[in-house]
């Protein structure tokens, strides 16, 4: 199969207007013939489901938890990118794509981002509308702040919960459309499996956690906003039932994984504190605006912060980037930060952190303002580390927090199966090897709101599926298998719990394929997870009954698949001989240790295919072009 | 207590409900929680116990939780008898251990509302909260064709006191505090966000009958000033709320 990405012809500013033209239409009055799937319920889920609702088409809205409220987008800080220019800084759609791609360090597709770039600024009215309650100037404008990657301000934000309030405009949006019955919700589902019949996706297998009854549902086309996969690293700032199930399930139906080893390791979060931690906690990027980076100078000083001095101190960021300074991109930010400690400038108990100081933001702008600003991240930092930010400074490290790579999808977000559409975190698009932070939220409500409701339309129009009922025998058979390994995970009764093996496969990860990674370590770790993985089927201990309201079966099914998905990731991180955003292989750096590409041999995408359990994955190349933009070493000096 | 590498634990006894499906019957059981780090979060600390439950073959104790860093709005417990624990403004996962003391007997209850029903042990159906939204909770604008954000200007002080209503994390804790299990905060922080945007003006009078009509047929008392639910509100939201909830409700309901 030959990977078609499907981009229109045409200057790059007027493809996305073409193609909408080009895209067929379904009648306004055929348009409830279609039944959607729609598994997740976050910024993109959500918004695709309301949107296509709102069209007219008969949609079907899947959740892990008890609400689609729930869902991770919600904690989502800092804000939310968009090329208003309301800030006459100099910004322009062509300089959203232009850092968004440089952010990525080249490894996206042009066309995506431009598209991204062009909806920006009707997410932001759409919010608005909603009655989404974005921070306002004195005269009732908008407010902006500044992000890592970009010298201008665009980023829309709600105090430090812009996840939060725009993920509750689009789930009252979608709730809107649950209370006119053109949605119909089911929460506390848990997507095991993909129908893929005659070569299309078809539907899904669920498992209903409360009574533990799996369940079959048909659609004319499915989409998933599932999330990305960052809990393969067991510590992460994802929230806790996030998880690669049910893409890695279609993976294995045939839709290829494009690009696994492009995970982003976050530089402000709270450092890990002790072995029982369960999850990881970010600080928003936003904190860089107004605090400052430094380790002090001498390695292994260990006197408190107040006691170093000014001429003590090394603001590595501002030294080594005067032109972003603490704004450099978090990829840039995260191997400093891990380089400083390397050297043994780390501070705190485990010397794994740098400090995040406000002293100079507090004393020229005083605690009301600062508190305006960050006072819910301030509070939170006390909650968990008993410091209070605003008399010494905090201490951040890295951590696993999102992933650009996902499942491989064309132009119109559908994936290598017919009639399977990926959305947001989930899909591979247009975040290259590095995110920049506030793109996350705008990509998701892109996909849901402005992208999907026209390419979604134009596959059923030409596709025009027949009914299937979910009595066909293709259901029947993934509901049996389903079945049976739920059985098997309950029967093995072994001594290990499944945290103890995912705390076990993240720390793998995390030494072998984080934020430095080397070909000899990459080696190793490929064996220690299929030796864990083994090990899995033979020793894991479950507990409880398939039948029930069982949270620790939940989570052994989707260890199980990290298991499967983690080996994918490392052949993925071993294939890519280069550096580039956050995909650092030590081999490959310049004299400044910057990620250093391999234009030649590694400008392109890796998708990889499901060739069957015992055989390795084959790779497709899908080569990046670059016509509009120059490919250069990135600079943030 | 002090660990060998000098991480400051305790010991406690843990009384926690346990109740298998929705069916009523429930009972109290007792856990000892041994060598706890004061730094754990609650919900590590029952992590910590439910390996132990798990490796004695029974059944650990079943709560909800995600984010773990106080915004989905999953998790909660009573615990002694009040709502996400004795911290002000604190989730459940935000509680850390270093709130408790060494040989402390610590009662952990689901929340206890009516409309609440228990699913197992500490989780329950929340489910009449998404209804109430559902029956008005959110502007009606379809996507597309929304003027630019700018089009209306909106008062800092207005978008903040919005934005204080808006902070609501649906985690249930004032109907779980209230003596009438009322969930008149919740709906009154909905409808004030939109009652003080211009943006939600328009709809501003079916919205409030709407909801404040959902939430009494769901089985959600009356407000009768106790307070409850704003002392327990991890996220703080004033009663004002409730305030011009009712406000609203008089204006809509006396000239509809």
């Amino acid at each position: 199969m030959k990977l078609d990405s499907k981009i229109p012809d045409g200057p790059l500013s007027e493809k996305w207007d073409k193609h909408r033209f080009e895209l067929d239409l379904v009648n306004p009055a055929n348009k409830k013939k279609f039944e959607i799937i729609v598994v997740g319920t976050g910024l993109a889920g959500a918004s695709a489901s309301a949107t296509l609702a709102e069209l007219g088409y008969e949609v079907k809205t899947f959740c892990i938890q008890d609400s689609p409220r729930r869902a991770h987008s919600i904690a989502a800080q800092g804000g939310i990118n968009a090329a208003k220019n309301y800030q006459n800084d100099g910004d322009s759609i062509w300089r959203l794509f232009y850092d968004t791609i440089k952010g990525g360090d080249f490894r996206s597709r042009e066309a995506n981002v431009y598209r991204l770039a062009q909806v920006s600024n009707s997410i932001i009215d759409q919010c608005v509308a909603q009655g989404v309650p974005f921070a306002r100037e004195y005269g009732g404008q908008l407010a902006n702040r500044s992000f890592g990657g970009a010298q201008v301000s665009r980023t829309f934000y709600a105090r430090g919960q812009t996840g939060q309030q725009l993920l509750l405009g689009a789930y009252g949006a979608l709730s809107r459309q649950i209370a006119a019955e053109k949605v119909r919700l089911f929460t506390r589902r848990d997507m095991l499996d993909l129908m893929v019949i005659d070569g299309k996706a078809r539907g899904i297998i669920v498992r209903n956690l409360i009574s533990g009854n799996l369940e079959k549902h048909s659609a004319d086309a499915v989409i998933l906003a599932t999330g990305g996969y960052g809990n393969v690293f067991y510590l992460s700032t994802n929230s806790m039932a996030s998880n690669v199930s049910a893409a890695f399930a279609a993976y294995k139906k045939g839709a290829f994984f494009a690009n696994p080893c492009f995970t982003q390791i976050h530089p402000t979060c709270i450092p890990v504190k002790g072995s029982y931690q369960s999850k990881l906690t970010l600080m928003s990027e936003s904190l860089r605006n107004d605090g400052r980076v430094w380790v002090p100078k001498t390695p292994g000083d260990r006197r408190s912060p107040g006691d170093i001095k000014e001429s003590e101190r090394d603001y590595y960021l501002e030294k080594k980037y005067p032109g972003f300074g603490n704004l450099v991109p978090r990829d840039v930010a995260s191997r400093n930060a891990k380089l400083q400690c390397d050297m043994g400038k780390g501070v705190g108990d485990t010397k794994l952190a740098v400090y995040l100081d406000f002293k100079d933001a507090l004393k020229r702008d005083g605690q009301d303002i600062i508190a305006r600003k960050y006072g819910n991240l301030f509070e939170m930092y006390e909650k968990i580390t008993a410091d209070n930010p605003y008399k010494t400074p905090m201490k951040i490290y890295p951590a696993v927090h999102y992933t650009m790579g996902g499942l491989w999808v064309d132009y119109n977000l559908m994936s290598t199966i017919p009639g399977l559409f990926v959305l947001g975190e989930a899909n591979f698009s247009d975040h290259g090897s590095n995110r920049l932070g506030a793109s996350a939220l705008m990509q998701g409500l892109a996909d849901g709101y402005f992208i999907i409701p026209y390419t979604i339309g134009s596959y059923l129009a030409e596709a025009s599926p027949e009914k299937i009922a979910v009595d066909h025998k293709e259901f029947n058979i993934s509901y049996l298998n389903a079945e049976a390994r739920i059985k098997k995970l309950i029967s093995i009764k072994g001594k290990r719990t499944v945290d103890n093996f995912q705390r076990e496969l993240g720390s793998i990860l995390w030494e072998n394929c984080g934020m430095s990674r080397k070909n000899t370590n990459l080696r190793k770790a490929k064996k220690l997870i299929k030796e864990l993985r083994a090990e899995y089927w033979e020793n894991v201990l479950v507990g409880g009954s398939e039948k029930d309201f069982n949270q620790r079966l939940e989570k052994a099914w989707r260890v199980a698949d990290f298991l499967e998905f983690s080996e994918l990731m490392v052949t993925d991180t071993l294939e890519r001989q280069e550096s580039c955003g956050g995909h650092f292989n030590e081999d490959y750096q310049t004299d400044e240790n910057e990620a250093l590409r391999d234009d030649k041999l590694f400008c392109h995408v890796s998708a990889w295919e499901f060739q069957g359990n015992r055989r390795k994955p084959k790779l497709h190349k899908e080569s990046l072009k670059f016509e509009n933009v120059e490919l250069t070493q990135r600079s943030y000096k | 207590m002090t660990k060998a590498n000098g991480e400051k634990c305790i010991n406690l006894k843990l009384k926690v409900w346990r109740q298998k499906t929705k069916d009523p019957k429930g009972r109290l059981e007792s856990f000892k929680a041994e060598n706890i780090s004061k730094d754990m979060s609650f919900l590590e600390m029952l992590d910590v116990v439910n390996e132990e439950i798990i490796h004695s073959g029974k059944d650990p104790i079943a709560f909800d939780h995600d984010c773990r860093e106080g915004i989905c709005g999953s998790c909660g417990a009573m615990v002694n008898g009040r709502a996400h624990g004795p911290e002000k403004g604190t989730t459940l996962c935000q509680l850390h251990m270093r709130h408790f003391s060494n040989g402390d007997t610590v009662v952990i209850e689901p929340w206890r509302s009516r409309a609440f029903k228990v699913v197992k042990d500490l989780v329950v159906d929340r489910s009449a909260f998404d209804k109430i939204i559902q029956a008005g909770g959110y502007i009606s604008v379809n996507t597309g064709g929304a003027p630019d954000g700018n089009a209306i200007p909106v008062p800092q002080e207005v978008a903040e006191k919005a934005m204080d209503a808006a902070e609501c994390i649906g985690c249930g804790a004032c109907a779980a505090a209230c003596p009438n299990a009322s969930a008149m905060l919740f709906t009154g922080a909905k409808i004030s966000q939109f009652a003080l945007l211009p943006q939600g003006h328009p709809e501003t009078k079916k919205r409030v009958l709407a909801m404040v009509g959902k939430m009494d047929e769901l089985g959600f008392g009356n407000c009768t000033n106790e307070r409850e639910c704003e002392a327990e509100c991890p996220k703080e939201i004033s009663i004002i709320n409730i305030a011009r909830m009712n406000r609203e409700f008089i204006k809509s309901a006396i000239s509809p």
